[in-house]
């Protein structure tokens, strides 16, 4: 059957039908869109642990996804990177059969609660919402599936996909980050004999070191990596391939087939003076010690630095949960530093959103061009330059250009600096034959995921450079499709 | 995994652990450190290798107490386990026959050390080591030089054992008398400093092992970065050995200070 079959064979169902008949499409585009449950800003501004979105009430979810029109062609799908089969679980939300629509979810993504928090649905789901093209806001797709994902987990009866028979051949994955999960979810179900090395001591990516507790609490992703571990996915942590054990090492194991998910872990830094100065540091460093390594908790031996006056520099996702993480540990200004405008901002509308609420200064159309320390080798100032906005670039956005002269000083006394990342070496310079572009990405075929060594695909930020959550997943699926059909083959 | 095999005491503060890491002990090199955290709520710390035996699958750490943490590890008894152990990291020294190699090590320093005067003396050079210590009772792993190496050369800052002076002195007499070829020089980042400065006068080409902050040791954050020649480098993955002549020595004390007020016990 192809995916258009199947699609609409279940639209077929006949409760789906009933549910269709159920109300005219008119009534269903004229419910206004559910506003999410959310922690009051002064209140969370001050707390690190407690998650801002408190998800959907059933009678919300409920009636959210009424305003789902069930479309024939659901353009949504196309939006997802996973194929998520959006209307068949919005449908199940509907009728109240929640433990249905989760299972849903789970047949394409292995980590639908953590997508349901962290995908940029406005760019990718529900920017093909059919309601758009009538005036109407997008179906809160993102909310749904945390809903549903929520409520399974919630309930206790918590599903495990269905396992086809057990193949007997062992694939390892390198990574453990959502594009390393998402392989390994769908290698498992597919019978293969999995193995994800985890150079970390703790299984998961940038979703435990990354992306802070106010996000996605880690019991949430652990709760999913559990679901993996039911499915016969073994984690091994403090491994890294290249260094621990090699590429041959792999081979003399009896692995068969090689997905390379190591990640863009390398953090950029902008080689302007007192860069070095102490109290400047990469989010990745200041993220991995709050989050990864609970450093503001009194109980852990990992310090961290926490300022008062802090600038984090950046318009990506990173750089808000930097500079909403400052705060929460007692900045009493945290500024955002960007040197594009508002509109050019890569984060989630949501977090950007987030971070004003909770007080956060935006500083846009500034860079920064040098730090200042004191006599200590602290940092104490930075100066920015202002910018304004000249002709696209290649990427079609307008790029910045100095404002010539506009130069100004702020005191500072801790600098973020979340300016992108790139691809990690360690896997590139261990595999030998691998083909590395100039920015140090696996050069991949885009459908199948193949590099140039046989046995070895790989995908995520190891192939894109720093991306998002979804789109590593997306990526892992087609790795594991093209890795299942090539094994078959063989 | 991890379990420790054996423990001994260099000197009050200064301890030796025997580890059982088979996949490190089988792949690590010269040059190679691990990240070790102890504990549920342990900080990742860095420790070089200072030896490893692949036949019963261990690997040797030498730790100093110096804070919450190194106390943590140098408190563990034979039967524990480390909670985290991860490695080889970092590049491993780069071994070739040169000619005449002085190493030069302070402190817990000595205990990297050793695998490289191993190194540099089986690929045939001739290895003249310079060990150096506060007192006597700190100098550590004197016999296993020896045997390793073609003469060793003691400095002790009070002049209770071997010559006294600062490991400075002990290199300068060296190279006052023979040509030296290469310097390798690990200690602390004071000591390391003066070392360059003085291997830079005589143009010896000289390599110092950095000890920086470090989280993650992959790459990863760039807690640990330096100036490398006027370029950022990260010293878990460029690292840890670099030209200790182009090594910006003052930045690399400033950063190591960091934390300094915000450590915690």
């Amino acid at each position: 059957m192809t995916t258009e079959e199947m699609i609409a064979a279940r639209r077929a169902e006949p409760w789906r039908e009933a549910l269709r008949k159920s109300k005219k499409n008119k009534e269903r585009a004229d419910i206004p869109r559910v506003k999410m449950n959310e922690l009051d800003p002064e209140y969370r501004s001050h707390t690190r642990l407690e998650e801002v979105n408190l998800g959907l009430t059933k009678e919300q979810a409920m009636q959210e996804a009424q305003r789902c029109l069930d479309c024939p062609n659901p353009t949504c799908m196309q939006g997802c990177p996973v194929s998520i089969n959006i209307p068949t679980f919005i449908k199940n939300v509907e009728r109240g059969e929640f433990l249905e629509a989760a299972k849903v979810l789970k047949e394409t993504s292995a980590l639908p609660a953590v997508c349901g928090r962290v995908c940029p649905q406005e760019k990718q789901c529900e920017s093909k919402c059919i309601h758009l093209k009538m005036g109407k806001e997008a179906v809160a797709i993102g909310y749904l599936e945390r809903f549903a994902a929520d409520y399974e987990r919630e309930s206790g009866n918590i599903s495990v996909p269905e396992i086809a028979e057990k193949k007997d051949i062992k694939i390892a994955v390198i990574g453990s980050g959502p594009a390393g999960l998402s392989f390994a979810g769908d290698m498992a179900k597919r019978g293969y004999d999995v193995t994800v090395f985890e150079a970390l001591h703790e299984i998961g990516g940038v979703l435990k070191y990354g992306i802070p507790e106010f996000r996605l609490p880690n019991k949430i992703v652990d709760v999913e990596i559990d679901g993996l571990r039911k499915m016969g996915v073994h984690f091994f942590s403090n491994c890294i391939v290249g260094k621990t054990i090699s590429y041959e090492d792999l081979h003399a194991e009896g692995f068969k087939g090689v997905f390379v998910a190591s990640g863009a872990g390398l953090p950029n830094f902008m080689n302007i003076p007192g860069e070095n100065l102490v109290g400047v540091m990469s989010s990745n460093e200041y993220l991995t010690r709050v989050n990864l390594m609970d450093a503001a908790n009194p109980e852990s031996d990992t310090p961290v630095l926490q300022g008062k006056k802090v600038a984090v520099i950046g318009g990506g996702n990173t750089a808000m949960d930097s500079v909403r993480t400052a705060r929460r540990l007692g900045a009493e200004r945290a500024i955002i530093v960007y040197r594009r405008s508002e509109d050019e901002m890569p984060a989630r509308l949501e977090e950007v959103k987030h971070a004003k609420e909770e007080g956060v200064e935006f500083m846009t159309l500034h860079n920064p061009v040098e730090y200042i320390g004191d006599d200590k080798g602290c940092v104490k100032q930075m100066k920015l330059q202002r910018m304004q906005l000249g002709e696209p670039d290649a990427s079609g956005r307008r790029s910045p250009v100095p404002v010539e002269g506009a130069i100004e000083t702020i005191d500072v006394d801790e600098v973020i600096v979340s300016v992108g990342v790139s691809p990690n070496p360690l896997v590139p310079r261990a595999f030998e034959g691998l083909e590395v572009s100039r920015k140090g990405t696996i050069v991949v075929n885009e459908e199948s995921m193949k590099s140039a060594l046989g046995d070895v695909y790989a995908g995520g930020d190891i192939v894109r450079g720093g991306a998002t959550v979804i789109l590593a997943m997306g990526d892992g699926r087609r790795a594991a499709a093209a890795m299942d059909a090539d094994l078959q083959s063989l | 995994m991890n379990k420790i095999v054996s423990k001994e005491h260099f000197s009050a503060n200064v301890v030796k652990l025997e580890v059982e890491a088979p996949l490190i002990a089988r792949s690590r090199k010269a040059g190679h450190f691990v990240i070790v955290k102890v504990g549920e709520k342990g900080e990742r710390i860095p420790l070089t290798i200072a030896g490893a035996d692949t036949e019963k699958g261990t690997i040797t750490l030498v730790i100093q107490t110096v804070g919450g943490s190194s106390r943590k590890i140098c408190d563990l008894n034979v039967g524990d386990y480390i909670t985290d152990l991860v490695g080889p990291l970092g590049q491993a020294t780069h071994v070739e026959k040169v000619g005449t190699v002085v190493c030069a090590g302070g402190g817990v320093g000595v205990a990297p050390l050793l695998p490289i005067v191993e190194a540099f003396h089986k690929a045939g050079n001739r290895v003249i080591v310079v060990l150096a210590a506060r007192t006597k009772d700190l100098v550590i792993l004197e016999e296993q030089m020896r045997a390793n190496a073609d003469e060793v050369i003691i400095m002790t800052d009070d002049g209770s054992y071997g010559a006294k002076g600062l490991v400075t002195n002990g290199v300068e007499s060296v190279i006052n008398r023979e040509k030296v070829d290469m310097c390798v020089t690990i200690g602390p980042a004071v000591m390391m400093k003066f070392v360059s400065a003085l291997t830079k006068k005589y143009e010896i080409p000289t390599v110092a092992s950095l000890n920086t902050i470090m989280v993650d040791g992959t790459g990863m954050c760039g807690a640990c970065r330096i100036t490398v020649g006027g370029k950022t480098k990260f010293v878990c993955v460029d690292g840890p050995e670099f030209d200790a002549h182009q090594v910006d020595f003052d930045e690399m004390i400033m950063r190591l200070g960091a934390y300094r007020n915000i450590e915690k016990k």
